[in-house]
């Protein structure tokens, strides 16, 4: 039986985590649950340990563009209080099918992002700091809440995408970014891998300063999607559009509006079905690994410009897209049926020598093994 | 265990006997780094040619028990680089080729030792790396990557954190460890910039760069004081403006930049706000127009616009000359880092005029006015009695004041030795106790640059066993975690 607790203090959840350390207990740390079957299948823990009543915005510092918010704080709360300010934390996700009810913890905890990323960086850029419960039942925080810190390590960038295998997110502080007063995307399509790929370099070193450059790839036919934000989105990304038909992309348009457009990007980085798999390469084997994608019979969303890639396809051509990667790039499993996740590594293989060093401040952080163990890299 | 002589006979076997300083002649350029106030002779200096010989050399500082610190350019300003007394200084300063430059991935790769220019300069014309010290002339990618360097451009672009994706670290136990940003696992590259030298030596370190901005417009406003121009940021910020640079000068300072410069910086103004927008030019020049109307709308007494690049480059020069130049107002000065949240700008140069006061002491301010990292330029005369002392205390005072104002002791220059004996007015004992997991994780015999970032030294507790005393408890230079 697993036994479940939703502690309301940062003090009540170290003392249940120190309490399940102490008694050997195996705790499962989660926020909503819309992202718990990611990483290693393991078996339940003893303890679940639920941030949900963890959910208050503690500080939105309206001037200074930054916010303190409880790990449990549901992200649509959050980005719907900042908005009111005309203010938003700029990652952007797919929040759970079909009631957006992902934590701010867990996307933290995942590291999980969105086509937004391409401009704002990774969660990873955007916390400045961190509060988080140890097994030993600390309660320890690292960096501030000011947007220019260097004092002390960087544990926020440590645990953030740590899936909870270190400790337990109990709040963040983050940096936040204006709402742009407008949004507009030009896109174009094409059926050939090299053109694409071609037309990505192009528009990636292009001074555009665009708020995203994706890809969408589905049956040997894909578009580009560039997005500018700002008062001249329009005029701009009208430019952007003229490059597009210059570059030989095909169907040439500016959406606007266009969040639509980008609400399908970030659905297809979740599967219900099938597998998703997250591939990492560098931009300019973009090609390669849309024949891959096709090869394995699969589609593909991504951040054209940082070659990452959320690639859907039948649980049994995992192995197929796995094969055609190259060395140094990588692929993890995200979604897939359970009966698939336990036949398919997720993580793929990692450097040993810095697998060693991640067990090793796994020892030092969590040395009993108590968060969430196995469910990470190497069996973390 | 060998003893210290061993040492230097192997090092000088790793890099050759020229690569090996020993004589107190020649390692006098490496007893203190930008503080120069801080000085520590090394029982020896060695300059590696390779990221092999790097590890080589940890090595055999781990095999002898002997602790070292790893050098750039030596421009750092927390005391960083100072060497530890009968340990061993790693100068990175001939590792310095550009490995690769990769533009069709917006990437480029080099040596530690490579300058903050070169690595804009061989990205040019068309992108450009934004972390952009005030040394990036001299100052080693290494370093900033130590540091987490920032820069005038941190408020639109970020910090060294945001672009480095790839490092090859030597660990102090000599192995060579390869940390990518997008690696499946733990951020172990994020924790490792800013760690300043104590989790190891970065050997070969990859960049994102990005396109070169379309337009770049600048401009700088003159106002009756400082909370003027504080209230102009404001109103910038919260219009959503998010500028390129902006950058702040007190009276005092705009003085000496401007003996020292000429650019043409107004000496009846109480401050000078540099604002610098750049991006696409539909999108700079609409928000360019707005930024005019909010300066004039602030009080702004005065506002040049530059109208050539050689006008912008004027104006800089002013900014990125105001800390040398203070040599005109004062023989010495310590210099702060502190950060502050920027909507208690004025309250807290309110509290720094206070104390300058107090203390009959001259205060420069010239900050990064985008992010609230102060850095005061506590002027004092070596010569005279107690005025260092004076100095000193004053400084401290400040970066309390920062904390206070819920802010940091450093945004940019790291804690290093100048600033580990105020890490506990910002951290618990718990807090740093995490940090020094973190440590142990890296670096379980203590052995990277000691004695700095924490306030007090402390050792790995081992996994249990029978207890062995460690070099630096014998040496009295830590006690046991």
């Amino acid at each position: 039986m697993t036994r479940r607790f939703a502690p309301e203090t940062f003090e009540d959840a170290a003392a249940a985590l120190a309490a399940a350390a102490a008694a050997g207990d195996s705790v499962q740390i989660r926020g909503a649950g819309t992202k718990l079957t990611w990483g290693t299948a393991t078996p339940a823990a003893q303890t679940e340990l639920c941030t949900t009543s963890l959910d208050r915005v503690l500080e939105h510092n309206v001037g200074d563009l930054t916010a303190i918010v409880q790990a449990g704080v549901p992200y649509a709360r959050l980005r719907e209080q900042l908005a009111g300010e005309g203010q938003m934390l700029a990652i952007d996700p797919p929040l759970g099918n079909p009631s957006e009810e992902a934590t701010v913890g867990g996307v933290i905890a995942t590291g999980d992002s969105g086509p937004l990323r391409h401009r704002y960086g990774a969660p990873r850029d955007l916390v400045l700091g961190i509060t988080v419960a140890l097994s030993d039942g600390t309660i320890a925080r690292a960096g501030s809440k000011v947007i220019k810190n260097v004092a002390g390590y960087d544990l926020a960038k440590l645990f953030t995408g740590s899936f909870g295998t270190l400790g337990m997110i109990l709040s963040v502080s983050v940096r936040l970014h204006p709402v742009p007063l407008a949004t507009a995307t030009a896109l174009g399509v094409s059926s050939d891998p090299e053109g694409l790929t071609a037309a990505v370099r192009v528009l990636a070193a292009a001074p555009f300063e665009l708020d995203a450059l994706d890809l969408a790839w589905r049956g040997g036919r894909g578009g580009i999607l560039a997005r500018c934000a700002g008062a001249q989105a329009p005029r701009r990304a009208k430019r952007v559009a003229e490059l597009m038909g210059r570059l030989g992309l095909e169907q040439v348009d500016v959406a606007e509006p266009d969040d639509a457009l980008w609400s399908r990007q970030r659905a297809g980085q979740r599967s219900r079905e099938r597998a998703l798999v997250r591939v990492v390469s560098r931009p300019s084997r973009l090609a390669g690994i849309l024949q891959a994608v096709d090869g394995a019979g699969g589609t593909l969303v991504g951040r054209a410009a940082l070659g990452t890639s959320y690639v859907e396809v039948d649980p049994e051509a995992v192995i197929r897209l796995r094969g055609a990667l190259h060395a140094g790039e990588y692929s993890v499993l995200l979604d897939a049926p359970a009966s698939a996740r336990s036949q398919i590594d997720a993580w793929g293989p990692s450097d040993p020598v810095a697998l060693g060093l991640m067990q090793r401040v796994k020892q030092r952080f969590d040395p009993a093994g108590t968060c969430n163990p196995g469910a990470f890299v190497g069996g973390i | 265990m060998p003893s210290g002589a061993d040492v230097v006979g192997r090092l000088q076997e790793i890099c050759g006997t020229e690569h090996v300083l020993t004589h107190p002649h020649s390692l006098a350029t490496y007893r203190s780094d930008g503080l120069a106030h801080y000085r520590e002779t090394p029982l020896a200096a060695v300059l590696p040619g390779d990221a092999a010989a790097v590890a080589d050399v940890v090595r055999a500082c781990r095999e002898a028990g002997v602790p070292w610190v790893a050098r750039g350019a030596g421009t750092g300003l927390s005391g960083g680089a100072i060497p530890v007394a009968e340990g061993v200084l790693i100068v990175l300063a001939r590792m310095r080729r550009i490995l690769e430059v990769d533009l069709d991935n917006a990437r480029v790769v080099v040596e530690p030792g490579v300058t903050n220019l070169a690595v804009s300069r061989a990205v040019a014309p068309t992108h450009f790396y934004p972390p952009d010290p005030s040394s990036q002339i001299v100052c080693s990618i290494g370093g900033n990557v130590a540091e987490n360097s920032g820069g005038a451009h941190c408020f639109k672009y970020g910090f060294t954190t945001n672009y480095v994706t790839g490092l090859q670290v030597v660990l102090s136990d000599g192995t060579v460890v390869e940390l990518e940003r997008d690696a499946p696992g733990y951020d172990l590259l994020g924790a490792f910039v800013g760690s300043e030298g104590t989790l190891g030596v970065a050997t070969r370190i990859e960049l994102r760069v990005l396109p070169a901005p379309e337009t770049v417009r600048t401009l700088v406003a003159f106002f009756e004081d400082t909370g003027a121009a504080g209230d102009a940021v404001t109103e910038i910020v919260n219009a959503g403006i998010v500028p390129g640079a902006i950058e702040m000068m007190d009276r005092l300072a705009i003085r000496a930049a401007e003996e020292a410069t000429h650019a043409g910086y107004r000496l009846d103004a109480g401050a000078a706000l540099l604002v610098e927008l750049d991006g696409p030019r539909e999108e700079c020049n609409a928000r360019f127009e707005h930024l005019m109307s909010l300066c004039a709308r602030a009080g702004a007494a005065d506002v040049r616009v530059a109208l050539s690049e050689a006008e912008r480059t004027q104006i800089w020069q002013a900014r990125r000359a105001a800390f040398a130049a203070m040599g005109r107002i004062a023989p010495a000065y310590y210099v702060q880092d502190g950060v502050i949240p920027r909507t208690r700008l004025a309250e807290v140069l309110r509290q720094i005029d206070a104390l300058a006061e107090e203390y009959q002491l001259q205060v420069a301010n010239v900050f990064h006015a985008g992010d609230g990292n102060l850095h005061p330029l506590v002027c004092y005369d070596a010569e005279r009695e107690g005025e260092p002392e004076r100095a000193e205390e004053l400084a401290g005072l400040i970066v309390k004041a920062c904390v206070d104002a819920d802010g940091s002791i450093t945004g940019e220059h790291g804690v290093g030795l100048d600033k580990k004996a105020y890490m506990p007015s910002m951290f618990s004992d718990a807090d740093l106790e995490a940090f020094q997991r973190l440590r142990c994780a890296f670096d379980p015999a203590g052995l990277a640059n000691p004695g700095k970032l924490m306030p007090t030294p402390r050792l790995c507790g081992e996994v249990p066993g029978p207890y062995r005393e460690h070099p630096l408890e014998r040496a009295g230079v830590a006690e046991r975690f």
